[in-house]
């Protein structure tokens, strides 16, 4: 949000409003109406059922999985589950929806009004974890369509249903988000959400997870503006962009006395724009109608309320699941806390980047090092060091046992931290390489033999007499100069402390 | 505009007007409820009927060309139209029909349960099938056109279709 502060002053207060629409790709094994397999790439047309491809004379049998996984995500997203649901048809047009509609929840859906709660890295330095909440309006199952590649050079589009009547929920989140920032922290806890679960892999790169902004821009207090619908945004990044983008974009427009237009935008990851898309025959009508061909979903409350006799494989019972539900991502970040003691904001990130939270277990496990300390290596070092390149942290060349020995071979004085440092960068440059390797190699091993480092102190102490002299008369800092002068002469590898101590006892009086 | 369903009115030539009698709803009991509509009944079909609103030339030109674009019917001649108007008519009868205090039934399976499916792999195996039934295909994908081909204009269609059977 620090980029549209001075835009909203200049322009009198316009903030932008967003809301969500996402798809998530519910993870199970077949489809929503038909038993065909859900699967990632596979050749094309060689997951489709005649249901899929819309055959005369077929007809939709509800996958039980499907239901099982929006009622835990609704559960975990604090919904009220609609004990009956029902479903409909929504009509549109397209190639890619061989049936001519889309069965779907429109009038009700199977969860409702539930609350997001979501944080972020904000304030100053980017330090206070600051915590907010968009309302759920609701969670609905529906089918996804297949997919179209479009070959301009022959002008004709290719067709592949494998994807058509895979399982969709449809979460909607209110205009309670303000800007790019809060509505990427928001589908980040909703994808570390939906995988703690496991109803949903929130892959947004392969499609797993589909987000569109609803954007418009208002003066606090005056009615909504107009909004725009952006889409195409494949990741969490550029989600934050376009939305951004997007409100500055209206808000230029408001400037120049211009109206916003209701309409559908893509977003361009190379130009960071959003654009108009084209093929957008003014308003839709979808002509909603019920879905004939399906009796209303029940769920049960408990098994109190099952009627006698039914087969446990027809019934979804909601305290059962609620039973079942996972830790989620904010009681892990809790757990960290309470455990390890450290900041609620390294919790944050713990949980955040992807695998880190276990990679600082492991490390915790074979090390005597204290968790705050081990924390700055991973936050800093680590994290640092795959950030700038890019990597995740499951790519990182230092291993968490690899880690843990360095830091135990700095707890034991067998190299300070600054060499400790240095080897770290030399092992991340030379995968395999062990802590003990390179410090030999390096030889950055701090020197703790008595004998040379007196005489070494003895040393300095003999050619600067007029330091030793000033140290006598009380001026105390003049002993990190001597200190300064003795790691010069070790190369850096002198043990900090014992060289301290020798040299207070050398310069106390009377030499050794 | 009451909801009104033509999914058998496409080419509207002298349809009769007497179906769909049980979709009317008088008694609380739900099964079998067959009778005819118990109505004012030499008033049925009367142009004078119920609904004075209703005449021949109320449905907007612009509404039926969008009906037209979105269900891909056609209506084509005056008699069309006149087939349609007769239908929504006849479909407005159902709001003489009390229905305060009773719940919409909008699926005759409403009091059966819903069969839940386990969650295996049973079937799509069926490419080759599907794809013999297309008359473009390219390497296995099915051929469309490169978006949705606009409907042309009432005048265009008017045009191309004058010499269809219909």
């Amino acid at each position: 949000a620090s980029n549209v502060a001075p835009l909203i002053h200049l322009c009198q207060k316009l903030v932008g409003v967003v809301g969500l629409e996402i798809h998530a790709q519910i993870s199970s094994n077949s489809k929503l109406f038909s038993g065909s397999p859900v699967c990632f790439s596979a050749p094309p047309n060689s997951q489709v059922s005649f249901f899929d491809a819309s055959l005369p004379g077929t007809l939709p049998v509800l996958n039980r999985r499907c239901v099982e996984a929006a009622v835990m995500t609704g559960l975990a997203l604090n919904c009220t589950i609609n004990k009956k649901s029902l479903f409909d048809r929504k009509h549109y047009f397209y190639a890619d929806l061989p049936a001519g509609y889309q069965i779907t929840q429109q009038r009700r859906p199977v969860a409702v009004d539930g609350v997001l709660t979501y944080s972020f890295l904000g304030g100053k330095k980017r330090s206070q974890v600051v915590r907010k909440h968009v309302q759920i309006k609701q969670i609905q199952l529906e089918q996804d369509s297949g997919k179209s590649l479009h070959d301009d050079v022959h002008s004709q589009t290719l067709i592949d249903l494998n994807r058509a009547g895979v399982g969709l929920m449809e979460l909607v989140m209110e205009p309670d988000m303000s800007c790019g920032e809060e509505a990427a922290a928001a589908v980040r806890e909703l994808q570390l959400i939906l995988q703690a679960l496991g109803t949903c892999q929130g892959n947004m790169s392969e499609g797993q997870l589909r987000v569109d902004a609803n954007v418009s821009v208002h003066r606090p207090g005056e009615p909504l503006g107009v909004r725009t619908e952006v889409k195409n945004i494949n990741s969490i990044r550029y989600l934050a962009r376009a939305i951004d983008y997007e409100i500055q974009r209206q808000i230029g427009v408001m400037q120049r006395g211009g109206t916003v237009h209701n309409e559908t935008r893509a977003y361009d990851s190379k130009s960071g724009e959003t654009i108009p898309m084209r093929d957008k025959e003014g308003l839709q009508d979808y002509r909603f109608m019920p879905e004939p061909n399906l009796p209303p979903l029940i769920v049960f409350e408990d098994n109190a309320t099952l009627p006698p006799g039914v087969d446990s494989s027809q019934v979804v019972v909601v305290q059962k699941i609620k039973e079942g539900l996972p830790e989620l991502p904010s009681v892990k970040r809790e757990h960290l806390v309470q455990a390890y003691g450290i900041l609620p904001e390294h919790s944050f990130t713990l949980v955040n980047e992807e695998g880190l939270m276990e990679y600082f277990e492991e490390v915790m496990k074979a090390t005597r090092k204290e968790p705050r300390k081990v924390i700055g290596w991973v936050m800093n070092e680590l994290l640092g060091q795959l950030k700038q390149q890019d990597m995740s942290v499951s790519q990182s060349p230092i291993s968490p046992a690899a880690l843990a020995e360095l830091l135990e071979l700095q707890e034991t004085g067998r190299v300070s931290s600054s060499g400790a440092k240095q080897v770290f960068q030399v092992m991340w440059g030379s995968s395999g390489k062990t802590a003990e390797q390179v410090i030999q190699e390096q030889d950055l091993g701090l020197v703790s033999d008595a004998t040379q480092l007196h005489n070494i102190c003895q040393k300095v102490v003999d050619s600067h007499p007029t330091e030793v002299h000033a140290i006598r008369n009380g001026n105390a800092k003049v002993l990190n100069k001597l200190m300064g002068l003795v790691q010069r002469e070790l190369r850096g590898k002198a043990d900090p402390v014992l060289v301290m101590e020798i040299l207070k006892q050398k310069t106390r009086g009377g030499g050794c | 505009m009451s909801a009104f369903r033509l999914t058998g009115l496409c080419s509207c030539r002298g349809v009769s007007l007497k179906v769909i009698e049980s979709s009317c709803n008088l008694s609380r009991n739900r099964r079998g409820c067959l009778q005819r509509p118990l109505l004012n009944g030499t008033r049925l079909f009367s142009s004078h009927s119920l609904n004075s609103k209703v005449n021949l030339n109320i449905i907007p030109a612009d509404l039926v060309d969008k009906l037209e674009r979105l269900a891909l019917v056609d209506f084509r001649t005056k008699e069309g139209l006149a087939c349609l108007e007769k239908a929504i008519r006849f479909a407005d009868q159902l709001h003489l029909v009390d229905t305060s205090g009773v719940e919409p039934m909008d699926s005759v399976l409403e009091d059966r349960a819903l069969y839940l499916r386990n969650d295996t792999e049973t079937e799509g195996d069926s490419a080759e099938e599907l794809l013999k039934l297309a008359k473009n295909t390219v390497e296995e994908y099915f051929v469309a056109p490169p978006g949705n081909i606009p409907l042309p204009k009432r005048e265009e269609r008017t045009a191309m279709l004058k010499h269809s059977e219909f």
